[in-house]
């Protein structure tokens, strides 16, 4: 007997050392969806599990008593559970609550296009901007994106059926009031700012944040570099009259740098290849000087940035009235901008951001008629339309603006921000000896809050409040916009606000009884967004009320400018990108828009000269290790713009629409080609970089649009300035590795 | 004073048998999921192993080690699996390595950077390698700077030489230097018993193999 007790006693034993407790159980989230992956372990200790694609897990521990079980995912928050082991089964359905995170919550969308670091939905990288074959320039980067119009003869943004003038752009928080070089009619400028100033970019094409006005479409905000990585030099040379110094010097500290650039233009060497449409009188030339001065302070930094640039152009080109005569202009432009931001984390979670800026732009311009070589002086009266054509106007434009803004986070990522704006803008300017002054004194409060009321569900609301001194008005304008996940990588965006704009200087100039013009907008936006992959879609509504019209005038200084005119836009855009389905990295957009709107001398409503129903655009890009070449393909499309003839109807104080018709669809594409000989090297003290573009590769007949003659008898196409445009240059880098920037952006 | 002493003699017993308690279930423990490690084929599978480590990891908190073994369960499991986001696992074994790392920097968890890279790498080869080739040149250095007699980083530049286009500087040729580096150094690689990472002699000696043929 005495063996069969010591077994039982031993097997008791055995059972008690081996007494294991059981748990198991299903973990959710809050919406009872499993979770899968989620850690379960006993704290301490080793024994655990995780949940399998029902969220289901189970596991067995040997411990005794009480102990505490942990149950934790990436993004949620963990639960800690105290348990009684005993060796009972136990059975455990936990539901985890997302993490409020900031890398993890939803952000608008609508209306907004992310552009610059290395973050996830982010739309371009600063080196698509530098390498999509648009010669580095920054508009010329966003047109290839949805929303926007090609209009290859005019500067700036037309966005969601806007015109060029409705899109602001800002530096480092502060406004940029002349953002081109000053150019003569039919020519598009290059934008002033070197695209490698900035690291981060958002193209708004509406609906956005309060915190921005005096803008009706769209706004372009653009944040500068924080501190160089090193000290570096770069030479870039092009034999098409091209030179840009530039150099950074962090110091030993790591606490400041400066940088100092100078860049030369000269077109005249290209003008000989091109054969331009029109008759150079003055060779483009254009200076530009920067300097900044960055330094970090206790919770922030101070940046200063300084630019001066200067100018000249000059052309002539078959005038429109009559077959003897030809219509010459010169433009001389300089400008001085200066932007100063100081933003300051004053800790207990607030944040002061002081952005300023301070421009002044001087223009000269000189428009005459040249009959052979000889200018002529006036025409007689019956011809007064042509006297028109000859002016000199020196302009003088002072502008200055101060922005404060106070942020304050709270918990679960709610924040408030708000602040005033105050812009001073002083023109003194002379229009063939007649002088044209006037100041304005423009302000404005504004207040924005965003609520999280989940990881995947924001709402964001703002009020700004504006006024104009010279326009003698205040205006109201609400902001709301909000964001709502879908799915992992889906989300859904909408935004509704009021926009207001003072008319432009050209019509305050002459009519200071104008109001603020208005637009309204409604937009919703899906977006699907993977690191390698992202899609956009996005529906717009846009009501304009209160544009700028005006009638021919009866008698000299009469100027018939009211804010009669009105119109609406709607369309939807189309973005997908994609660096993974191929080897290549691409993307496309394409815009669809509905627009009329009757405004300046449109007798009605019209779809606008500036408009085509149609954008398509296409970027390619690929880097070939084994020639360590990047070649760059940007193709775009447009169908036809309408162009009119309105008659002058001086008995009835109105234009009528004579004549009308459309231009014929638009087609470019873009070549370049970046050879980087020394890619792949480490240690190198050096790096070259050569740069070939062609414009128009295909030589492509392009017409943008036509314009009628004074009696609307004879219309003139408006093409390119030449067939195509050649760049070919080397950059030479002494001191940080360029490539290693091309990696470090790229993707 | 005698009680004092008993006191502290008491006190160093129960921290020493608290510390070999440790030591008791960390031995076992790791034997048993290297094992799972070694037999692992599924992702869940991977990633139960991985969960497994993590948790041995963050209970001694002063160990690289079981860090290391999660981030290379990740790893391997993700290289075989055709249907797992390899950008997300990528960002886990990120994670894992830096916490690691916050212990203790070395070669061994460069080398594993290194076939993360590579990971990364596979979701599109020809777009990322401009992106991804200098920071596998950046932890390969970095792994031999640390220890240049490792001999998973040679065998994992190896192999990402081997399948490297010819015309690129890669290919058999090139990769065979490697791996006969590799399998020398795995030669007189330490054999003292501890849990620092010894895995990889077989597949080297085959690499080598291939390369020869």
């Amino acid at each position: 007997m005495r063996p069969y007790l010591l077994t039982l006693l031993l097997g008791l034993l055995t059972v008690h050392l081996t007494a294991q407790t059981t748990i198991e159980g299903r973990v959710n989230d809050n919406r009872m969806r499993p979770l899968i992956g989620v850690s379960v372990a006993v704290k301490n200790g080793y024994d655990g599990s995780i949940t399998d694609s029902l969220g289901k897990y189970n596991f067995k521990t040997p411990d005794q008593g009480t102990d505490t079980l942990v149950f934790s995912l990436t993004g949620y928050e963990s639960i800690e559970r105290v348990v009684q082991l005993s060796g009972a089964k136990l059975t455990l359905n936990i539901t985890l609550k997302e993490a409020f995170n900031e890398l993890s919550a939803v952000t608008i969308t609508a209306g907004s296009f992310s552009a610059g670091d290395n973050k996830k939905g982010v739309v371009l990288s600063s080196l698509d901007i530098l390498t999509t074959s648009t010669n580095a320039d920054i508009s010329s980067a966003m047109r290839l994106l949805p929303g926007t119009q090609q209009n290859g003869e005019s500067s700036g943004l037309f966005v969601h059926g806007g015109t060029a003038g409705e899109t602001a752009q800002y530096m480092d928080g502060a406004v940029i009031q002349n953002p081109y070089y000053a150019g003569g009619p039919q020519v598009m400028q290059r934008g002033r700012f070197d695209p490698r100033l900035f690291s981060g970019t958002m193209f708004a094409t509406g609906g956005y944040s309060a915190l921005y006005g005096n803008a009706m479409s769209s706004v372009l905000l653009m944040n500068s570099n924080d501190l160089p990585e090193k000290s570096e030099y770069e030479i870039d040379i092009s034999p098409i009259a091209y030179v840009n110094l530039r150099t950074q010097q962090l110091a030993k500290d790591k606490k400041s740098a400066f940088g100092v650039s100078y860049n030369y233009i000269n077109v005249w060497p290209e003008m000989q290849i091109l054969n331009p449409y029109f008759d150079i009188t003055r060779t483009p030339e254009y200076h530009t000087a920067n300097f900044y001065y960055h330094r970090k302070t206790k919770g922030g930094m101070i940046k200063y940035y300084t630019e001066f640039s200067h100018n000249d152009v000059g052309y002539s080109w078959q005038d429109i009235d009559s077959l003897s005569l030809k219509d010459k202009i010169n433009v001389a432009n300089n400008n001085w901008y200066n932007n100063l931001n100081w933003t300051e984390n004053l800790g207990n979670h607030w944040k002061l951001i002081w952005a300023n800026s301070f421009s002044i732009n001087h223009d000269h311009i000189n428009r005459s008629i040249l009959e052979g070589n000889k200018e002529i002086q006036s025409f007689p009266e019956v011809d007064f339309w042509m006297n028109n054509k000859i002016f000199t106007y020196l302009n003088t434009e002072l502008h200055a603006q101060s922005r404060l803004v106070l942020e304050k986070k709270f918990r679960n990522l709610a924040a408030i921000r708000f602040g005033g704006e105050y812009d001073y803008a002083h023109t003194d300017g002379e229009y063939n000896k007649r002088d044209i002054t006037f100041k304005d004194h423009y302000g404005a409060v504004f207040a924005e809050n965003d609520l999280y009321f989940t990881n995947d569900f924001m709402l964001k609301t703002g009020v700004r409040a504006e006024r104009s001194s010279l326009i003698n008005e205040t205006k109201l304008a609400p902001r709301v916009s909000t964001a709502y996940r879908i799915g992992p990588n889906e989300q859904i965006s909408a935004a509704y606000g009021i926009f207001y704009q003072k008319p432009e200087d050209n019509y305050l100039m002459y009519n200071q009884h104008l109001g603020f013009t208005k637009s309204s907008q409604y937009i919703l936006n899906y977006q699907k967004s993977t690191t390698s992959q992202i899609l956009r879609l996005e529906a717009y509504y846009k009501k304009y009320d209160d544009l700028v019209r005006f009638v021919p005038a009866t008698q000299v200084n009469n100027y018939p400018i009211d804010n009669g005119g009105s119109g609406h836009a709607e369309g939807f855009d189309l973005f997908w990108k994609d660096q993974k389905t191929f080897p290549f990295k691409y993307w496309v957009s394409y815009s669809y828009i509905h627009t009329k709107r009757q405004f300046l001398d449109y007798p009605t409503q019209l779809q606008p000269d500036f408009i085509t129903p149609h954008t398509f655009s296409a970027v390619l890009q690929q880097f070939i290790p084994n020639i360590k070449t990047q070649v760059n393909f940007s193709y775009s499309f447009a169908t036809g713009r309408p162009y009119y003839y309105f008659k002058p109807d001086i008995q009835n104080h109105s234009y009528q629409l004579e004549k009308q018709g459309e231009s014929s669809p638009y087609n470019n594409l873009d070549f370049s080609i970046d050879y980087l000989p020394d890619f792949g090297k480490t240690h190198k003290k050096m790096t070259v970089m050569f740069v070939a573009t062609v414009k128009n590769i295909l030589g492509i007949q392009q017409l943008y649009t036509y314009n009628y003659s004074y009696d609307g008898s004879y219309k003139q196409p408006v093409w390119p300035m030449s067939k195509r445009q050649y760049f070919i240059g080397v950059f030479f880098n002494f001191g940080r590795d360029r490539s290693q920037e091309i990696i470090n952006e790229n993707l | 004073m005698k009680k004092i002493i008993l006191v502290c003699t008491f006190a160093l017993f129960m921290a020493m048998t608290s510390l070999m308690a440790q030591t008791a279930r960390y031995i076992p423990t790791m034997k048993t999921n290297l094992e799972l490690l070694k037999n692992a084929k599924t992702m869940q599978e991977y990633n139960n192993v991985a969960a497994a480590f993590t948790r041995v990891a963050t209970a001694e908190k002063t160990l690289w080690v079981p860090y290391y073994y999660a981030a290379l369960a990740k790893l391997h499991g993700a290289m075989n699996d055709q249907n797992v986001d390899k950008d997300v696992v990528a960002g886990e074994v990120d994670t894992l390595l830096g916490s690691a790392e916050a212990i203790e920097s070395n070669s061994e968890l460069s080398t594993l950077h290194y076939y993360n890279e590579v990971l990364k790498m596979t979701v599109n080869p020809a777009a990322r390698y401009m992106q991804e080739a200098p920071l596998l040149e950046k932890y390969y250095t970095q792994a031999i700077a640390q220890d240049s007699t490792n001999p998973r980083i040679y065998f994992m530049k190896g192999q990402t030489v081997f399948h490297t286009p010819e015309s690129f500087g890669g290919g058999p040729e090139a990769a065979k230097a490697l791996f006969q580096k590799s399998v020398d150094l795995y030669k007189i690689q330490d054999t003292a018993r501890s849990f620092k990472p010894k895995w990889g002699k077989e597949d080297a000696e085959a690499m080598l193999k291939k390369c020869e043929q």
